[in-house]
C-alpha cells in the first residue's frame, strides 16, 4: 500500500509538469488550432537560460521571473516573425514549419551549451514532508507551482478583457474582427503565453531529470497525452489531462509493463483517444458541417 | 501542383538516360586511382536509399496529402527485419528485401487504420509520437534476444559475385539503384493509373473524391501501407550497406532527415525524391566544412551543427520556394515556355 501512494505522489508530480506542458500546448492549440511540435523544445531552451542565469550569479527567483519574461517575449517573437507568414499557408507547411522550429532550438541549445547534462538547482528541499518518505517538499512544491499558474491563467481569461478578446479571437475570428480585436496580436500572445508556461515546466522538471538539450522529447510526448486525454481545447481538462496520466504512467510503469515501455504507453494513450474520444474526456465535441 | 506529367504515357528519354549515367558511375572505380573511391560509393549507397524512403513518404504525403512524421518507424522495421532474418535465419542479403516490404506494408496498413480518422494536425502528432516510441520500444528487454538491445546487430557486409569482379561497395551501389529503380518505376506507374488518381483527388479534395465513389478509407490505408513498405525496403538495405543496425539511428531525428529531403526535393515530384537523397547525404557529410565556413565567414564563437542548418533551410523553403527544388525547376520551366508563347503571340 505504501508503494501504491509513493508511486501515486510520483505520478502526481510527474502529472503537475506534463499539465504545464499540456497547457501550453491548448494556449495555441485553442488560439490558432496548431498543434506545436516544437513547445518541448521551447521549454527546453528556456530551461537553459535560466540555468545560464543562475550560473552567472542570479538568485533563483529573480532567474524565474526573468527566464519567463523572457520566454514569453521570444514566443511572442515568434508568432510575429516567423509563423505569421504562414498564416494561410497549408497543415504540411505549419507542420514543416515546427519541426524546423525543434531542430533549430534543439541544436542551438546543443551548440552553445553542449549535450553534457547539467545539474539544475530546485527552489524547494528535497526532506520529506511528513517524515513517512511519502510525499517530498519538492513534489508538493511542483504540483503547488502548477495549480497556481492554472489558478492565474483561469482568471486571466476569466476576469479581464484582454482574457476575453483573446477567447473572442480563438472562438470565431471573424465576428471578433469585427468588434476591434486585433486577432493576429491576440494569436501572438497566445504563443507568448504558451512559451512562458512551458519554460515553467521545463524550470519545474529540470532539477528531476537533469539538463539536456533532449530533455523535453519524452514529456513533450506525455504532454501530448494530457492534452488529448483531457481535451485538447480546454485548458482544465489539459491540466487534469496531465496529472491522469502522469498517475497512470508511474502506476502502470510500477505495476505492469515496467519503465522500459513508458514512451510506448504513452503512444498507446495518444491513439488510443485520438480514435475512441478525440473530443478527450472534457473537450467539446465539434461537429463538422459538409 | 503541377502533376502534368502523369499524363503523359511511358518513361521519358531524359530519365531512361540519367539512370543509365546512374548505373555507369561504378565504373569509374576501374579507371579511378583514388583511394577513397569505395567511400564514394557508400555515399552513394545512402544517397540511394535515402531517396527510396523519401519516396515512400513523398507517396504518402506528396501524392496522398497525409502527414507523417513516423516514418522512421518503418525504416526501423525495415532494417531490423533485414538484420534478423541474416542473423538468425542465415538468409541471404537479397532475399530479406521482399520480407521487410511485406512486413513494413502490414505494419503501414496496421497504422493506417488508426490513421484513417485523423487528419493533418492529429495525424502528425500521432506519427511523432510514433517515432519518438521507437527507439526505446527497439531497446526493449524482452525482445533483446532478437534486437540486440541497446548494442544492436552487427552484420557481415555481403559479397559481390565472383565473376563481376567488382568491391563490396560497388556491387552493392547496384543492388541499391536495382532497388531504386524497380521502385520508382512501380510508383510511376501507380501514379498514372486510375488508382494513382485516386490517390491524387483523396489528396485534393477528399469529399469530392467520395461522391465520384472513391472509397477514401481503402485508399489511404493502402497508401499508408505502400508508402511503409517502401521506406521499410530503403530501411533493409540500409541495414545490408551499413552492416550493423542499433535503435539510436532510428530516432525522430530520422524522420526528420526524411522530411527534409521531401520538401527540399519537392513535395509531389518523384526526381525531387532523389534530389533529396543527395542532399540529405551531402548535408550530413560536409555538415563539419559548413559549420567551419560559417565560423570563419561569419566569425561565429560556436560550431553550427547541421540541425540547425537544416531547420533553418527548412524555414526558408517553405517561405521562398513550398514546391522544393525541384519544383523550383518545374516553375521554373513553365514560366519559361509560357514567356516564350506570349513571345510568338504578340
Amino acid at each position: 500500500m505504501e508503494f501504491f501512494l509513493q508511486q501515486f505522489a510520483a505520478g502526481l508530480t510527474s502529472g503537475a509538469i506534463y499539465a504545464c506542458v499540456a497547457l501550453g500546448l491548448v494556449m495555441i492549440y485553442v488560439s490558432t488550432d496548431h498543434i506545436n511540435f516544437a513547445q518541448g523544445e521551447m521549454a527546453m531552451f528556456a530551461t537553459y537560460l535560466a540555468w545560464a542565469m543562475i550560473d552567472a550569479g542570479l538568485p533563483y527567483w529573480v532567474a524565474f521571473g526573468l527566464t519567463v519574461l523572457v520566454a514569453f517575449a521570444g514566443g511572442f517573437a515568434i508568432q510575429r516573425v516567423i509563423l505569421k507568414p504562414l498564416e494561410r499557408a497549408p497543415v504540411l507547411a505549419l507542420v514543416v514549419s515546427f519541426i524546423a522550429l525543434l531542430s533549430i532550438f534543439n541544436a542551438v541549445a546543443g551548440m552553445i551549451w553542449s549535450y553534457t547534462i547539467k545539474q539544475f538547482p530546485s527552489p524547494f528541499p528535497s526532506r520529506d514532508l511528513f517524515g513517512n518518505g511519502l510525499v517530498s517538499v519538492q513534489q508538493l512544491g511542483v504540483v503547488g507551482v502548477t495549480l497556481v499558474m492554472l489558478g492565474l491563467l483561469t482568471a486571466f481569461f476569466r476576469f479581464t478583457t484582454l482574457g476575453l478578446a483573446m477567447r473572442a479571437a480563438a472562438q470565431n475570428a471573424d465576428s471578433a474582427r469585427l468588434m476591434g480585436v486585433r486577432v493576429s496580436w491576440m494569436l501572438a500572445l497566445g504563443w507568448g503565453l504558451a512559451a512562458a508556461i512551458g519554460a515553467i515546466a521545463g524550470m519545474l522538471v529540470a532539477p528531476i531529470v537533469f539538463l539536456d538539450p533532449n530533455m523535453m522529447t519524452g514529456i513533450l510526448v506525455y504532454g501530448f497525452a494530457g492534452a488529448l486525454v483531457g481535451g485538447i481545447g480546454n485548458p482544465m481538462g489539459a491540466v487534469a489531462g496531465g496529472f491522469i496520466v502522469g498517475v497512470l504512467e508511474n502506476l502502470v510503469g510500477s505495476y505492469v509493463i515496467g519503465n522500459e515501455l513508458k514512451l510506448t504507453f504513452a503512444l498507446i494513450i495518444v491513439i488510443g483517444v485520438l480514435l475512441l474520444k478525440p473530443a478527450g474526456l472534457f473537450g467539446r465535441v465539434i461537429v463538422k458541417r459538409v | 501542383m503541377t502533376t502534368s506529367w502523369a499524363m503523359k504515357r511511358g518513361v521519358g528519354v531524359t530519365s531512361i538516360l540519367f539512370w543509365i549515367v546512374l548505373a555507369l558511375l561504378p565504373l569509374i572505380g576501374f579507371v579511378s586511382e583514388s583511394s577513397s573511391f569505395d567511400y564514394y560509393m557508400f555515399m552513394g549507397q545512402s544517397m540511394l536509399i535515402y531517396a527510396i524512403a523519401v519516396l515512400g513518404l513523398n507517396l504518402l504525403i506528396g501524392f496522398n496529402g497525409q502527414i507523417s512524421l513516423g516514418h522512421s518507424a518503418f525504416f526501423a522495421l525495415g532494417a531490423y527485419t533485414a538484420a534478423i532474418l541474416m542473423n538468425f535465419g542465415g538468409w541471404p542479403y537479397w532475399a530479406t528485401l521482399p520480407i521487410a516490404a511485406v512486413v513494413c506494408f502490414a505494419a503501414g496498413l496496421l497504422f493506417g487504420f488508426p490513421a484513417l480518422k485523423l487528419e493533418g494536425h492529429y495525424l502528425a502528432l500521432a506519427t511523432f509520437t510514433l517515432a519518438i516510441a521507437v527507439p526505446q520500444l527497439l531497446k526493449y528487454k524482452a525482445i533483446a534476444g532478437w534486437t540486440g538491445g541497446v548494442g544492436g546487430v552487427l552484420l557481415d557486409k555481403p559479397d559481390p559475385p565472383e565473376w563481376t569482379r567488382l568491391s563490396p561497395d560497388q556491387w552493392l551501389y547496384y543492388v541499391c539503384l536495382a532497388a531504386a529503380i524497380l521502385l520508382f518505376w512501380v510508383v510511376f506507374n501507380l501514379l498514372r493509373s486510375r488508382n494513382g488518381r485516386a490517390l491524387m483527388a483523396v489528396r485534393d479534395h477528399s469529399m469530392a473524391a467520395s461522391t465520384m465513389g472513391i472509397d477514401l478509407a481503402r485508399y489511404k490505408t493502402i497508401a499508408f501501407g505502400i508508402s511503409a513498405g517502401i521506406t521499410g525496403v530503403a530501411g533493409g538495405l540500409s541495414a545490408i550497406t551499413v552492416a550493423y543496425v542499433a535503435p539510436d539511428s532510428f530516432t525522430l531525428q530520422l524522420s526528420i532527415s526524411f522530411l527534409v529531403g521531401l520538401v527540399v526535393g519537392g513535395i509531389a515530384s518523384l526526381p525531387g525524391c532523389l534530389v533529396g537523397g543527395v542532399f540529405i547525404v551531402l548535408v550530413q557529410n560536409s555538415a563539419q566544412s559548413i559549420s567551419d565556413w560559417m565560423k570563419a565567414t561569419f566569425a561565429l564563437r560556436y560550431d553550427v551543427p547541421a540541425w540547425a542548418i537544416y531547420g533553418v533551410l527548412l524555414l526558408l523553403l517553405m517561405y521562398f520556394l513550398p514546391a522544393g527544388i525541384a519544383g523550383g525547376f518545374a516553375q521554373a520551366r513553365t514560366w519559361w515556355t509560357m514567356r516564350g508563347r506570349r513571345g510568338r503571340q504578340q
